[in-house]
């Protein structure tokens, strides 16, 4: 494949130039001399959905071997705009040029016929089936009969190339969310992409996941392809981006190379002000309001996937519980929500035993549930924001045995400004907002209700600085209110930032505990990779 | 009852058994390919009589057993296209379009019916199909009058559950219409177009149904009435829950109705002193005893009854 690639750059036709964005292309040691033409260009590119306008006047090109961010707030228009690129909207005015070529796309079909492929925010695959067949759907290249022995050698070869290793004949639903992530990858490559689009990637990776990814990008860059990477981990642009590129409110902001720019000045650019940097101020913490001993829960597979563990909350403390994905904490957070049976032990909030396997008795006793999985357990996403903001507690709202339609309008326009959830109005159904949006209505819900205890899993998963920002603000607004506060996270600086002890979870086990003050990163990443304490013992 | 066990009973229960499963294979086929593609055709009902109708007045018309057939097949498809614009282009409820195709088409057929033959006395009838022996195969002791002394729409309807299950499950217009039907997103992000797919596959799926329909008409029997139906389509649809969307089973599951259906024909002949209401009532019985075991572990198709549109996210 690549051979053909050389002789397809050389075939180009001279685009329309732009000096300006061209001149802020990092000049890398290529084979070229001159700044290489715009594979992609994108021309006053305007999309609106009924009311919101989604892009505007949006000018976005892509050169070939260039790895390009899109950061923008949540609700900001990533997506939408490489939804445009991938053809699967159609947008109201702009043009886009492939290789300085004039092109319509009408489906993603044309996109992908230019090479075009994409690694969609929310993933695209097929539970029940399995690698290669979701690898392989829609490619058959006018064949009738799917030829699975070529299918396989390809996706072999693709995996030896780059480095993605999944079983081709395992189910999909049996690999990690990780292994997923490849899944979506390989299926781009597969169809020839040299445009790759990674829609928030590693929102669900751990960091050595991320890690590996970033080094398949490199190698896919090296080769000539050029890659958009929307992330709202800002370290991570640094990493792995040349350019950077900032919409806010559906327009461009700001471009800048990154080598002349920091994290600082891309916060700065992306919320508008500058952030404060919140770390919670250690606090006297009270009695222990959530009390979990000797807790074991089985995974979707029958094994023990939480073990014998014992953790007390208590209250005024925010205890971060961090981990690789996969120990676990998945397991724990159902059975802490009820929505998993223990095989044993207790749950106890506030002095008294939860019964298991019992979601209404956490509601009833004030537990804060922010689940993991937002689009399935925390929403309902053909019901209306307001409606959703009110989900657990609609039994507040009620006037002579009927929803007080007026009041439940009234809380949702009040948490919607207190949260800034960006919605086309209050009965807007959920699944128009954006990934971020649709998170901070489960906060809002939740955190608003003045819990006692707060389990939060992933809290801040898919959400930009500024809205991580408010969040964290959020929970340690309601730890020093007395609220006890579990937060699960992936995400190292999170549990630094937020928790005033940090326990460490592998292999369904607690590793270790420390308190913020004494704990260092170093140790808590040796914790997380199984590793105990080197020099004690 | 050594009456039961002798060798004649056996040959004609089983060749009753294939006669009375045809139709429903036809129809759970039918089904199967809609709903794989994430349709629920509850026009089934209606499509199969349509088919019946349509058939035999084609029939009686021409003279021609298989331009009747034909005839079915296209009723078939355009009743399963007008369902394929209620749903897939517009979007509206699966079950409200599909009720309200059965009850259409019920009434559009008995209209038709009458509109071509009047109300006589006796109703017309048409030389129906007669049984093909199959050479060397239907010379088996019991098995070959059974299996293969049949109505060449027989052998179609058997002949078509491989053909389903290598579709499906061995080519690239397989994996395209179960993506679709698991997850029309996916399959529109690598270039599958969802409404052509669901619209090819209802179509077919008609077809299935109106000549399951035509079988009714043309072999089971030789004249239109409007009953003649009778719930095959609607248990085809169980049979397709009950073979868990699987060309294959689906089809076992007609074969055991249509073999308690021929059984309790013979115990009514053999004059059991019981209401033959009873007798009747056996195998949708038993369909619903089968269903609440087999249907627990069920995996519908994720996207069934969806509508899919782009511009709206999920
Ligand atoms: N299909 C749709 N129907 C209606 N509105 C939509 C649709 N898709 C997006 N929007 C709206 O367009 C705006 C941009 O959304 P988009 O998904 O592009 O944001 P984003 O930048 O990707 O945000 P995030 O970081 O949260 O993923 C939002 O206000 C969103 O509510
Ligand atoms: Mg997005």
């Amino acid at each position: 494949m690549p051979t053909t690639v050389m002789t397809e750059r050389i075939a180009v036709r001279s685009p329309q130039k732009s000096p300006a964005v061209r001149a802020s292309f990092p000049v890398k040691a290529r084979e070229q001399e001159q700044v290489p033409e715009p594979v992609v260009e994108m021309r006053a590119i305007r999309k609106t959905f009924l009311d919101v306008v989604a892009n505007e006047r949006v000018n976005f090109s892509l050169r070939p071997g260039e790895i390009c961010a899109l950061l923008g707030e949540n609700g900001a228009g990533k997506t939408t705009l490489m939804n445009i690129l991938f053809g699967y909207y159609a947008a109201d005015e702009g043009e886009i040029l492939i290789h300085g070529k004039k092109v319509s796309f009408a489906s993603p079909r044309d996109a992908i016929a230019c090479r075009i492929g994409m690694v969609h925010q929310h993933f695209t695959l097929v539970p029940s089936q399995t690698v290669l067949e979701n690898v392989v759907v829609g490619s058959s290249g006018g064949r009738f009969f799917l030829d699975m022995k070529r299918a396989r050698e390809k996706l072999c070869a693709l995996q030896k190339r780059f480095g993605l290793a999944v079983d081709p004949d395992a189910p999909v639903w049996t690999l990690p969310i990780g292994g997923q992530q490849k899944v979506e990858i390989l299926k781009a490559l597969y169809r020839d992409a040299r445009i790759l689009i990674l829609d928030e990637p590693t929102a669900v990776l751990a960091p050595l996941e991320t890690r590996e990814l970033f080094d398949t990008l490199r190698t896919l860059a090296a080769e000539g392809c050029s890659i958009v990477f929307i992330s709202h981990k800002l370290y991570e642009v640094m990493e792995i981006a040349h350019r950077v590129v900032v919409l806010a409110k559906g327009v461009i902001c700001a471009e800048r190379s990154v080598s002349e720019t920091d994290e600082r000045e891309l916060a700065n650019l992306m919320v508008g002000h500058e952030l404060a940097g919140k770390t919670a101020t250690a606090r006297k913490a009270g009695a222990a309001l959530l009390s979990v001993s000797r807790l074991t829960v089985r995974n979707d597979k029958g094994l023990d996937a939480v073990k014998d563990l014992s953790l007390d909350v208590h209250s005024g403390e925010v205890v971060g519980l961090a981990g690789v994905s996969g120990n676990g904490q998945m397991e724990l957070a159902d059975a802490l929500f009820g929505l998993r049976v223990p095989t044993s032990g207790t749950i106890v909030l506030d002095g008294a035993a939860l019964p298991d396997g019992n979601p209404k008795s956490r509601v009833d006793r004030h537990m804060g549930r922010i689940p993991e999985d937002r689009m399935t357990t925390g929403l309902m996403l053909d019901l209306s924001v307001e409606d959703n903001l009110v989900m657990e507690h609609h039994g507040d709202f009620r006037r002579s045995g009927m929803l007080d339609r007026e009041a439940i309008g009234d809380h949702a326009e009040g948490l919607m400004c207190d949260f800034g959830i960006k919605a086309d109005g209050r009965r807007a159904p959920a699944r128009t907002l954006s990934g971020g949006n649709l998170q901070k209505i489960i906060l809002a819900r939740e955190l608003s209700a003045d819990p006692k205890v707060v389990v939060a899993a992933q809290p801040t998963r898919g959400l930009d600085v500024g809205a991580i920002e408010y969040v964290h603000g959020r929970i340690l607004e309601a730890r020093d209110r007395g609220a006890a506060t579990l937060l699960i996270s992936e995400d190292l600086d999170e549990i630094f930032a937020l928790s005033d002890r940090i326990a460490v979870l592998y292999e369904g086990r607690i590793m270790g505990i420390a308190d913020r003050k004494y704990a260092t990163k170093e140790q808590i990443g040796l914790w997380m990779s199984g590793i105990r304490d080197v020099l004690c013992a | 009852m050594d009456h039961i066990l002798s060798a004649t009973f056996l040959t004609g229960l089983l060749a009753a058994m294939m006669r009375m499963a045809t139709p429903i294979i036809f129809g759970t086929l039918g089904e199967i390919l809609s709903e794989r593609a994430g349709v629920l055709n509850l026009g089934i009902e209606g499509i199969m009589l349509m088919g019946a109708m349509s058939g035999f007045l084609t029939t009686l018309h021409t003279g021609s057993l298989w331009l009747g057939v034909a005839a079915a097949a296209l009723s078939g498809v355009l009743l399963a296209l007008l369902m394929a614009l209620l749903t897939v282009t517009l979007g509206l409820s699966q079950h409200v379009s599909g009720l309200g195709i059965t009850l259409f088409s019920t009434g559009l057929a008995m209209f038709i019916y009458r509109l071509s033959v009047g109300s006589p006395v006796n109703p017309p009838t048409v030389t129906p199909f007669t049984q093909v022996a199959l050479p060397a195969l239907s010379s088996i002791p019991i098995l070959g009058e059974a299996f293969f002394t049949q109505y060449a729409l027989v052998y179609v309807a058997f002949l078509l559950i491989p053909v389903l299950w290598v579709l499906l499950y061995r080519t690239t217009w397989g994996l395209a219409i179960r993506t679709v039907g698991e997850n029309p997103f996916a399959a529109d992000t690598v270039g599958i177009s969802v409404p052509l797919v669901r619209t090819l596959c209802l179509a077919a799926g008609g077809a299935l149904m109106g000549v399951g329909g035509a079988f009714l008409t043309l072999a089971h029997q030789n004249m239109f009435l409007i009953d003649v139906v009778g719930g095959r389509g609607w248990i085809s649809i169980a049979m397709v829950i009950f073979g868990n969307w699987d060309p294959v089973r689906g089809a076992a599951g007609a074969l055991i109705f249509g073999l308690l259906d021929a059984f309790q024909l013979r115990l009514q002949a053999l004059g059991v002193d019981l209401p033959f209401h009873l007798f009747l009532a056996l195998p949708y019985v038993l369909t619903v005893v089968a269903l609440v075991g087999v249907s627990r572990k069920s995996s519908a198709p994720a996207a069934l009854l969806k509508p899919y549109r782009r511009e709206e996210k999920g």
